[in-house]
């Protein structure tokens, strides 16, 4: 797959080298259980307590708020069913229509336990108003919960001011900064968020391991029981995953800087390229403010599902919005939210870059899409 | 060199299943549900191992739903079908792991009754108890194959039967047991299994639970609607890939592995019995071939466990998951094990890689360690 062009990393991201390299090293020679008293547990604890400092550090957070978990979608579940049962009494949701199948799908399941839900709708360029936050927000509302940056449009919510409101409303904000770790400097000395959840493979770490960021003195019961994390998550400790999550965390904050910039200029070139090149493409959420290396580009009335293999066959990896919900004949409801009709939502293709994407690959995507088009185009005609 | 007889609590990675994961670590780095070459090979690589990992219990690759471990499985499978079910009785075997133990006690909350079966002084269920529990008709019973402590085994087969004709659901904590004795989800009658990776000499933070397809369970984990909507979330693609290489090779060696650790066990347990009061908890039944649990009234099996770590030997002094308290290990306590004998008790599980060098390493050890000790006690004794 080496002559591949991977332009699919919000999916999954490939291991960063010096990841793969420190998770090696761990599963050849380190096999204790961080929870046995021997020295090979012990070693293996110092692992995951090293790599719970380095997680901490890219968050600006204490490594005692740091609870790794299997993933994002188990981030997000810890942190909404935790909120919720700590406020027995209170039975209501905010979130917004353009969240993660893995938060909506939830709340949906939660609705018929009774859990009131709120979803904020969000404007073309799937931006969201803090101010109707603010409207939403009832005497029973437990827990606030939204992205911080869209998956599929890499549109970023105003989360600061956000977290102003929950403050001042006293209700738990709880952020899914799955797409966004690593892409944004992240600080949550600066951002009151009383959750935070984030994925490894987002971020050049393996799959199956996440962490979630809960503020110092928010008592999180758990989902899975067991002493581990400090009795809020059980089950023992995937330790080569967190080894690697911790090196992905240390990369992504000494190259935050350079990689964004380098994304963003590839991403810009991408979307010049394509607009001009394809007179009637459009760039959903171009107007908002996004993460660097995603572009949701919209081609007319044309399935984007032919597109997609089309690009596969050339050896070009894009996506049809989340790989969660590909394969589905449904159109993305984030970009129904945005208001875009069944047909423009089918149109849509997302390319989302990593700090490997180079300028040569954004040069041949851009080589050969507007032949794929036109191709498209005359079949349709 | 160090001597690792812990492998109840985890084991190494096999090389060759750590073979098979790199491509996964690499360049195969694609999502399962992408629709692209990546997410197609990922894919395949996934149902690959889903066959490999129920080739091993005897189960149909459609009935695996993997999970992040055996904790998740454990939980999913408890609070799975609790949720499907009126609030009624949940029966559990008195030396549950305590993920079993504790997501049946969570139930609680929810108006369930949980009945725990009591063992006896050899760890098996006491017969004359299991009849009035499974009149309860409860909803669910979990009992463990292999005691995670001792061995024992329970006769899961026998006790499944009679479950369902309760009409009731059986599962059982295969965690131990897969990969060490022959374990059969079809033949065994049961409806749930759960099974743990890093068990078996596969990587940590996968598992599976093995589900009969009759059965409905309600997920956990919500989303992407993974795992045929059972468990959501991203594949951990190359530690399935890993779970599946170790179970192909687990199920290869079976028999050997019986017969060499079985050799190895005998072994070391005729060799302790030489030491002065020493007893070996669930001696009298059958237990699985590896491991070895026993005690000494009046040595404290914390200070042993530190002094053989020191001489570089690796053992448990129960379960490495309750390690940090410092309370008798509640599977003793069930077994009627008194607290002097139990707070002694040492764990030492052997693997496939485990040789007569290591029993001899440990034995030599032991008994220096044990000689001080009893000398320290009988002072302490005959100061009192």
């Amino acid at each position: 797959m080496s002559d591949s062009i991977y332009l699919d990393n919000n999916a999954t991201t490939p291991v960063a080298p010096e990841c793969l390299d420190a998770m090696l090293a761990c599963l050849r020679d380190n096999h204790g259980n961080p929870s046995s008293k021997h020295r090979a547990g012990e070693r293996a604890k110092q692992l995951v307590n090293e790599a719970r400092a380095l997680t901490a550090g890219l968050l600006g957070a204490a490594p005692a708020e740091i609870v790794f978990t299997s993933g994002g979608t188990e981030g997000n579940h810890l942190a909404i069913l935790g909120a919720l049962a700590l406020n027995p009494d209170k039975r209501h949701v905010v979130t917004s229509a353009v969240e993660h199948p893995s938060t909506l799908q939830l709340l949906r399941h939660l609705e018929s336990h009774g859990v009131r839900v709120t979803l904020l709708p969000v404007d073309a360029e799937g931006r969201l108003d803090p101010a109707a936050i603010e409207a939403a927000i009832a005497p029973d509302t437990a827990l606030i919960s939204l992205l911080w940056a869209n998956n599929e449009t890499g549109v970023l919510f105003p989360v600061e001011a956000v977290a102003c409101i929950a403050r001042e409303q006293n209700v738990l904000l709880h952020l899914d900064a799955v797409q966004a770790v690593g892409k944004i400097d992240i600080d949550l000395k600066q951002v009151p968020v009383d959750f935070l959840s984030l994925s490894g493979h987002k971020l050049h770490a393996p799959k199956g391991v996440g962490a979630l960021f809960v503020r110092k003195g928010v008592k999180l019961p758990p989902l899975l029981f067991g002493h581990q994390e400090r009795a809020r998550r059980g089950g023992t400790e995937n330790v080569p995953g967190i080894v690697g999550l911790g090196v992905a965390a240390a990369l992504a904050l000494e190259a935050m800087e350079a990689d964004t910039a380098r994304m963003r200029a590839l991403r810009d070139r991408l979307e010049r390229g394509v607009v001009e090149r394809i007179p009637f493409a459009r760039v959903n959420g171009a107007g908002a403010a996004r993460v660097a290396n995603t572009s949701n580009i919209r081609f007319g009335d044309m399935e984007a599902e032919i597109i997609l293999d089309r690009l596969d066959r050339a050896g070009i990896c894009a996506a049809l919005g989340a790989a969660c919900t590909a394969g589905g004949s449904e159109p993305s409801h984030v970009l129904t939210a945005m208001g875009l009709d069944r047909r423009a939502a089918r149109a849509s293709v997302r390319f989302s870059l990593s700090r490997y994407t180079t300028d040569a690959e954004i040069g041949r995507v851009l080589e050969l899409l507007p032949g794929i088009v036109d191709g498209l185009t005359a079949v349709a005609a | 060199m160090p001597v690792y007889l812990d492998y109840n609590a985890t084991t190494p990675l096999d090389p060759r299943a750590l073979e098979a994961m790199l491509p996964f670590l690499t360049e195969h780095h694609g999502n399962p549900s992408s629709v692209h070459r990546f997410g197609r090979t990922a894919r395949s690589a996934v149902d690959r191992a889903r066959e490999q990992v129920a080739g091993l219990v005897g189960a149909q690759p459609g009935q695996v739903i993997f999970t992040s471990g055996g904790t998740e499985a454990n939980n999913l499978a408890i609070k799975g079908v609790a949720a499907l079910n009126r609030p009624g009785h949940v029966v559990i075997g008195a030396t549950e792991h305590p993920s079993v133990a504790e997501s049946a006690a969570s139930l609680g909350e929810e108006g369930w009754r949980v009945v725990a079966l009591p063992v006896d002084g050899d760890g098996r269920l006491v017969e004359p108890a299991i009849e009035p529990a499974l009149s309860l008709r409860p909803a669910l019973v979990s009992v463990m194959w292999a005691n995670n402590e001792t061995g024992v085994v329970q006769d899961v087969a026998s006790l499944s039967a009679r479950v369902r004709e309760h009409g009731g659901l059986m599962h059982t904590d295969a965690v131990q047991a897969a990969g060490k004795i022959e374990v059969d989800f079809a033949a065994s009658g049961v409806n749930l299994m759960s099974l743990s990776a890093h068990k078996i000499n596969g990587p940590k933070g996968v598992g599976a639970l093995i589900v009969d397809k009759s059965v409905e369970i309600r997920p956990m984990l919500h989303g992407g609607g993974q795992e045929k909507n059972r468990r959501s979330g991203t594949e951990n693609v190359a530690a399935i890939v890993g779970f599946g290489a170790a179970a192909g090779l687990a199920k290869s060696r079976l028999a050997d592995y019986r017969a060499r650790l079985k050799t190895l066990r005998d072994r070391l347990e005729s060799e302790l019995c030489e030491l002065d009061g020493i007893e070996i908890f669930g001696a009298r039944v059958e237990r699985l071939p590896n491991t070895v649990c026993f005690g000494a009234a009046g040595i404290d099996g914390e200070t042993l466990l530190l002094g053989l770590d020191r001489a570089g030997i690796a053992v448990s002094s129960g379960s490495a998951c309750s390690s940090s308290h410092r309370e008798p290990s509640p599977v003793l306590r069930a077994m009627g094990i008194e607290p002097g004998l139990a707070l002694g008790a040492i764990r030492v599980s052997l693997g496939f890689g485990s040789t007569g060098q290591d029993i001899e390493d440990f034995m030599t050890v032991l008994t220096m360690q044990w000689r001080q000790l009893r000398r320290m006690t009988g002072r302490a004794v005959g100061q009192a």
